[in-house]
């Protein structure tokens, strides 16, 4: 506690662009004025896009309209690979530089990038039902992302399980970094093996194999949750930043009242 | 600054370590991660008498024939192919929706002596193709696509979004 305490009160200024959010209170100033837009952004966008995914996107031709599930379930599992890899950096900062607010920002993430992956578990088993007819299979693939779901409950549970933060912090960052090893098995696990779930659709080499007109609205409702989990994850680490300056200085004027009285 | 490269090294060191553990792992339960065997890898090994295992393919064009079991169930004969091989599957019960002839479908039973593989589930597996039926009819009009012989010609055919080469 007295450690993190003085680094808060009073972080040395880091040299080099990266560190300008190192800081906890230049971290505060920087995002004052971003969280406002942000949620606008992601409401005004998640809306749009989800106007244009739920009335006018096309069905799909087999699948009919089951296929707008993908809408949620496909940005969901983007953001729960995505959230991850940010949680990644986070340790790396943390176990390597200490950054005091990679810790922060790392402990609200992981709930947020829990929730993402819980969903995207339960609209694939939705979606499975009906059209593969199943509501779960071990395959590669699903049983993959029901570890990257634990990895995330992990991470979550055991950076609150310490009654010293900063030993907390580590403990979470050291697993979140061993827990990377999955990301590609969850990304090239329809490739590398065969699976009951398709390849993906999207990828970078070829045209996509998903007809535009279904793969615009998905792009603008990735967009849309991905603003949104920005948005929700700043909000909480901005709340965890205020936090422990608040406790800090209780600290300090309870030591103040301490010197006080003789 | 010495202290820091220190623990950048032992991070990429670790890094490395559990990264080959896990490829090496992979690596020797490869035979174990695949979901189901295709008719080409039974007509190379014929799994153990009794044994149940996955049967994935596509069902062949022409090969469903559908008729009700003793009990009322629907019960239906259809042939698993991969282009290659086929096997023969005989099933009774409730089929998915997207079961079609031309779908890639995943069963699960056993391989009679008889050659023939008595399914107790029967799974549809859908490939990575989204359009609308607008253009799903275009394509089979036009005569580019049937889609009893199998998948939808190449994405660059039909799809205006192409990336840049």
């Amino acid at each position: 506690m007295d450690t993190s305490t003085r680094t808060l009160a009073a972080a040395p200024p880091a040299p080099g662009r990266l560190h300008r959010f190192a800081n906890p209170g230049r971290f505060l100033r920087l995002t004052d004025s971003w969280l406002l837009p942000l949620s606008v952004a992601a409401a005004l966008m998640l809306g749009g896009a989800a106007a244009w995914a739920l009335f006018l996107a096309p069905p799909d031709w087999q699948q009919g309209e089951t296929v707008r599930i993908m809408f949620v379930h496909v940005p969901m599992a983007w953001l729960a690979m995505g959230g991850y890899l940010g949680l990644a950096i986070l340790s790396v900062m943390s176990l390597i530089w200490r950054h005091p607010l990679a810790d922060l920002a790392a402990r609200e993430l992981s709930p947020v990038g829990a929730a993402v992956t819980a969903l995207c578990l339960a609209t694939g088993s939705l979606w499975g039902k009906p059209m593969w007819g199943t509501w779960w299979v071990w395959d590669a693939r699903l049983t993959s992302v029901l570890v990257l779901f634990f990895l995330w409950l992990g991470h979550a549970a055991l950076v609150r399980a310490f009654d010293d933060v900063e030993r907390g912090a580590r403990m979470g960052a050291i697993l979140a970094l061993v827990g990377v090893v999955n990301l590609p098995i969850v990304k090239f696990s329809v490739d590398w093996w065969n699976t009951l779930h398709q390849p993906a659709s999207v990828t970078r080499v070829a045209a996509p194999s998903m007809h535009v007109d279904i793969l615009y609205p998905l792009l603008a409702c990735t967009i849309g949750f991905g603003l949104a989990f920005a948005a929700v994850v700043l909000a909480g680490t901005r709340a965890a930043v205020m936090e422990r300056r608040v406790r800090a200085l209780q600290m300090a004027a309870a030591r103040r009242m301490e010197a006080a009285t003789p | 600054m010495t202290r820091k490269r220190r623990r950048l090294y032992v991070l990429l060191l670790c890094g490395i370590g559990i990264g080959s553990a896990t490829a090496l792992t992979l690596t020797a339960f490869q035979d174990n991660l695949v979901f189901f065997r295709s008719p080409s890898d039974i007509a190379a090994e014929r799994p153990p008498e009794g044994r149940a295992f996955r049967l994935g393919g596509l069902v062949e064009s022409g090969s469903v024939e559908r008729h009700g079991a003793y009990d009322g169930r629907p019960a239906i004969r259809f042939r698993v192919t991969d282009g290659q091989h086929t096997v023969p599957v005989v099933f009774t019960g409730v089929l998915p929706d997207l079961f079609r002839e031309g779908q890639g479908v995943v069963t699960q039973g056993v391989l009679g002596t008889d050659g023939v593989f008595r399914a107790r589930e029967v799974l549809a597996r859908h490939d990575e193709t989204y359009m609308p039926p607008e253009v799903a009819d275009a394509l089979k009009r036009a005569g580019h696509w049937n889609p009893a012989e199998g998948a939808p010609p190449p994405a660059a055919e039909w799809n205006t979004a192409r990336p840049r080469s």
